[in-house]
């Protein structure tokens, strides 16, 4: 089996982002999910974000696990290198090689099976080490690729389309980021474009491990009525605490709400997001505050989604480490090695 | 009351120490080998040491060895039996003729002793409750008072015992007086008691030179300094913890940036193994040189990311710090049980390359090397050490680096590379050694960017599930290995004085015992030509030597003779013609275990030494 060639051809209208960019130039191969895959609406979601941010294609790392969702880096930013690591592992690999070079952007795309269940641990290492990184969860519920068997983040009591019930509690990998201190947490649909498009973007510049759990409904084994993770049911107990409607890099913004209905937020690299209050009480800077609230929806049946928690000011695991800023692959021996003088004392301190 | 004539030796015996766990004892007796070793007088000393932080028995064992054998001898011609858990089996374990020294404060039945040794009685309590008050200076200040008395029963000289205190303590001078006080305080009590020197004593000798006293783990930590890894990531395991403390250590005195203090590595102590080898393949798929330090549980645990370094081609240094296995095995007890763990690791058709180091030196050396040896294999490098060689003070000679040396850097393309139109293929073999290009992310923006993945994908690494472009690939990771056989420390060679039909091969931390054997086994009239394996893939010098010898004994320590395994398998050679010689009881293998069953089985067949034949 080999892919379906992608045509090169484009309309020649085409509009460029300001590094003169079009949206081809952020696109992978043809993606080989099923038709109407809730996947595919976030590989679009992710080459939109990146398109709107002018980020240079070849300065992001894109690394997945096992799984749906791990194969999907192959398809959005095909100037990118990416890898397909190992079932529930691409946390510890993100890492590395973000300790290996910190001037790239790294993207972590993992699903449910990979990220709660199997890869469960390095999730909660990698949100604690606080890992510069954007780490998306293509959350369905079911083991897509091995045929619809549960996840750990199938609700409990929801049916499988071979109509067995899911006796095992949830895990909601949102209030597990949160209290493990990630200091960028939002949940989205894929189905929801308008939403988790301003969101990726906003993961993206914000310095310190952002995640954002997307539900996205397997439309060939979690689609059906029992589902929690159906398109339908979605639809219908989605509760958006917030939006993002207009995220413009480093310019200062003019937007015309009531006062009180837009909230600014500045990140760490000088970047803003402007978030439009749907529920009036809801303060993203309060980590208690959206555990509560997360904890008090998901008990009447309500998914909760938007930005639930930013922490503008967040650190990254360089700056524990207290690394120096030149990306530690580049150096060479001038720069690590200590020579032979110093090997010499060494030694004489050895006798 | 001994009716065997005691001990006596001149730089030549092994002092046993039985102390507690965690009663203060490691440093005094550590300061005891360290005195010898300013005499001129070579020592081998070992830590025998339970899985505990306090309470259970330990034992440290010094080695005098002006012939300079650094190998375990076995046998004990001292013990200083401090502890009572241990004491009919510390006094069982003396030699006849050998002594017993001990702690006479309370009266011992005469049922405790024996009759052929002799018994040196110190009350080492009550002259140090008569001198200090706090119990936790009693508990120290004690293990000092019995290296002063050590010093005069043995002859050393107490200056350079001082020394070593001041050294210790410089710029503490109220700990070092207090520490010399107690030395004296023991060493006096001992001239006027007790009749000094015994058969045993130290003699200034000329025989240390100019080697350094160092465990192999420290070693190997400064070899990954110097070998210019970056990233470090691991998880604690005994006896391979004090690898990444040890490089935690060198970092922060070689590796931080004067100007900006800003540090030039990154450590991680990872949630696990596997998260320790993710960040490494992670660092190295980025092109930083990273490696992690484990043992044989660990190991087990990272193999499934050991078979995606060798499939998709990443760089990785892996020390193993081998001990008797399993989890709840002996991890302070040594072996070299997992080469084919190591050397087989992983699911599907996959081989590693195995460095064995045999010392200190080689463990700096090897170290350093792994990481050009990974990158320029893309591949995972294991650096197998064991815990006696990790974690026991060995002299060896010193650690040698040439200035002039640059990194290999293995087969990177870099965008100038790209932008004059180079054919890039990530798994294209493109020089015949199988081994190709890769790229580091972020390169170039339209030129070089590839998808990793293990094996479902061709020569330009686009996704594909044929068969023949598998078999293809797998066949270039055959050639590639092959490259690696040349790239590897070659095995080196000595031969016996005539020419010998029968051969041995050893490695790793068996070589001292090996090499003291040889003498031993020379001394039977047995003629042995030595092999040091230093690698796997084996060089074509195994194959050799295994053409040139009748028989070929393989000396290991493990019970399934697991080198000897991998070299039947992998030279198609006739087992019967290779005699595995293991030991594997946790303890180091001795030259006298190497000797007496190499040399047994020569008599088995029937060989009729060289010089009975002749006289």
């Amino acid at each position: 089996m080999t892919y379906i060639a992608k045509p090169k051809f484009q309309h020649p209208g085409l509009k460029k982002n300001e590094l003169g960019y079009t949206h081809r130039d952020y696109e992978g191969k043809v993606s080989t999910l099923c038709a109407g895959c809730g996947h595919d609406s976030i590989t679009a979601s992710i080459i939109e974000a990146c398109y709107e941010l002018s980020i240079e294609p070849h300065r992001v790392a894109k690394i997945s696990g096992i799984g749906c969702s791990s194969k999907t880096p192959d398809y959005f930013l095909g100037n990118s290198h990416g890898f397909n690591s190992v079932h529930g592992r691409m946390p510890s690999v993100l890492t590395g090689a973000n300790l290996a070079n910190r001037d790239l952007i790294y993207l972590g795309v993992s699903g449910d099976g990979d990220s709660a269940s199997i890869g469960f641990g390095q999730f909660a290492h990698s949100i604690r080490r606080g890992v510069n990184m954007t780490y998306i969860v293509e959350n369905n519920g079911v083991y897509g690729l091995t045929k619809g068997q549960f996840s750990a983040t199938a609700d409990r009591g929801s049916k499988s389309k071979k109509g067995v019930t899911n006796t095992d509690n949830a895990i909601d990998l949102v209030a597990i980021a949160l209290q493990l201190g990630a200091t960028f947490v939002a949940r989205s649909f894929s189905g929801d474009k308008t939403q988790l498009v301003p969101l990726i973007a906003a993961a993206i510049g914000h310095k310190g491990a952002s995640f954002i759990d997307v539900i996205s409904p397997c439309i060939a084994f979690n689609n059906h009525a029992g589902s929690t993770k159906s398109f339908d049911y979605v639809r219908e107990h989605n509760d958006a605490v917030n939006r993002l409607d207009v995220l413009v890099g480093r310019d200062p913004i003019a937007v015309d709400y009531a006062p009180g209905t837009v909230q600014v937020v500045e990140q760490h690299d000088g970047s803003k997001i402007a978030l439009r209050k749907i529920d009036a009480d809801y303060d993203p800077h309060d980590r208690l505050g959206a555990q509560t609230f997360l904890a008090r929806h998901a008990a009447k049946g309500q998914i909760v989604t938007g930005l639930l928690y930013v922490d503008p000011d967040a650190e990254d695991l360089h700056s524990h480490l207290n690394t120096v800023e030149t990306p530690l692959n580049t150096l060479e021996a001038d720069a690590l090695c200590p020579g032979s003088a110093v090997l010499d004392k060494f030694n004489a301190s050895l006798r | 009351m001994s009716d065997k004539k005691p001990i006596s030796s001149v730089n030549d015996f092994v002092v046993r120490f039985a102390n507690v766990n965690g009663s203060g004892s490691a440093s005094a007796n550590e300061m005891f080998a360290r005195a010898i070793l300013r005499h001129g007088v070579p020592v081998s000393p070992r830590n025998i040491f339970p899985s505990n932080i306090q309470g259970l028995p330990t034992w440290y064992e010094v080695r005098v060895t002006e012939a300079g054998h650094l190998g375990a001898r076995g046998g004990v011609d001292m013990m200083v039996a401090m502890n009572p858990q241990t004491w009919d089996k510390d006094v069982a374990g003396i030699e006849p003729g050998g002594y017993l020294f001990y702690d006479s404060t309370k009266p011992m039945p005469s049922t405790k002793f024996r009759d052929d040794i002799t018994v040196i009685g110190v009350p080492l309590t009550a002259i140090t409750n008569s001198t200090y008050t706090d119990p936790r200076q009693r508990q120290l200040f004690k293990n000092i008072i019995y290296l002063g008395a050590l010093s005069a029963l043995l002859d050393m000289d107490p200056k350079l015992i001082e020394q070593l205190i001041g050294e210790q303590y410089k710029g503490k001078e109220k700990l070092l007086s207090s520490n010399v006080h107690a030395l004296h305080l023991g060493r006096d009590w001992a001239l006027q008691n007790l009749k000094c020197p015994l058969g045993l004593r130290i003699k200034k000798s000329d025989k240390v030179g100019d080697r350094i006293f160092i465990e192999g783990n420290s070693a190997a930590a400064l070899g990954a300094v110097y070998g210019g890894a970056t990233v470090c990531a691991w998880y604690p395991i005994t006896p391979s913890s004090s690898v990444a403390e040890a490089f935690t250590a060198h970092c922060k005195k070689y590796r931080h940036d004067p100007a900006t203090g800003q540090a030039k590595y990154a450590i991680v102590q990872g949630e696990d193994e596997l998260a320790s080898i993710g960040i490494v393949i992670g660092a190295s798929w980025n092109g930083a040189r990273a490696f992690t330090a484990t043992s044989g549980p660990g190991i087990s645990l990272m193999t499934e990311f050991i078979g995606l370094s060798y499939f998709a081609e990443i760089p990785a240094v892996i020390m193993n710090i081998q001990r008797a296995g399993p989890s709840t095995g002996m991890p302070t007890r040594t072996q070299q049980c997992d080469i084919i763990a190591c050397a087989y690791a992983s699911h599907g058709d996959t081989k590693h390359v195995l460095l064995f180091p045999e010392d200190p030196a080689e463990a700096f050396e090897f170290a350093a090397a792994a990481f050009d040896l990974a990158e320029r294999l893309q591949t995972t490098i294991f650096l197998m050490l064991d815990l006696d060689i990790g974690m026991n003070h060995r002299l060896s000679r010193p650690l040698k680096w040439d200035d002039a040396k640059q990194y290999d850097r293995g087969k990177v393309m870099t965008a100038e590379m790209l932008e004059e139109g180079r054919d890039f293929g990530r798994y294209l073999d493109v020089d015949g050694d199988g081994i190709p290009y890769r790229t580091y992310p972020g390169t170039h923006p339209t030129k070089g960017s590839y998808f990793t993945r293990g094996t479902s994908r061709d020569r330009y690494a686009r996704y594909s599930e044929e068969g023949s472009v598998y078999a293809d690939n797998m066949q270039r990771l055959v050639r590639k290995f092959e490259t690696a056989q040349d790239l590897v420390p070659r095995p080196l060679q000595a031969n016996a004085e005539r020419p010998t039909k029968y051969g041995v091969i050893y490695f790793g931390s068996t070589s001292p015992a090996m090499d003291e054997a040889i003498g031993l086994l020379e001394a039977r009239g047995h003629q042995l030509d030595r092999l040091r394996i230093r690698a796997f893939p084996f060089h074509s010098s195994v194959a050799s030597f295994l053409a040139e010898h009748d028989f070929v004994y393989v000396v290991e320590q493990n019970r399934d003779a697991q080198l000897r395994q991998l070299i039947v398998n992998e030279n198609g050679i006739d087992p019967v013609r290779l005699v595995p010689i293991v030991h594997y009881d946790g303890t180091p293998i001795t030259a006298r275990y190497i000797a007496k069953t190499i040399g047994d089985h020569q008599d088995h067949l029937k060989v009729t030494p060289l010089r009975k034949a002749v006289s």
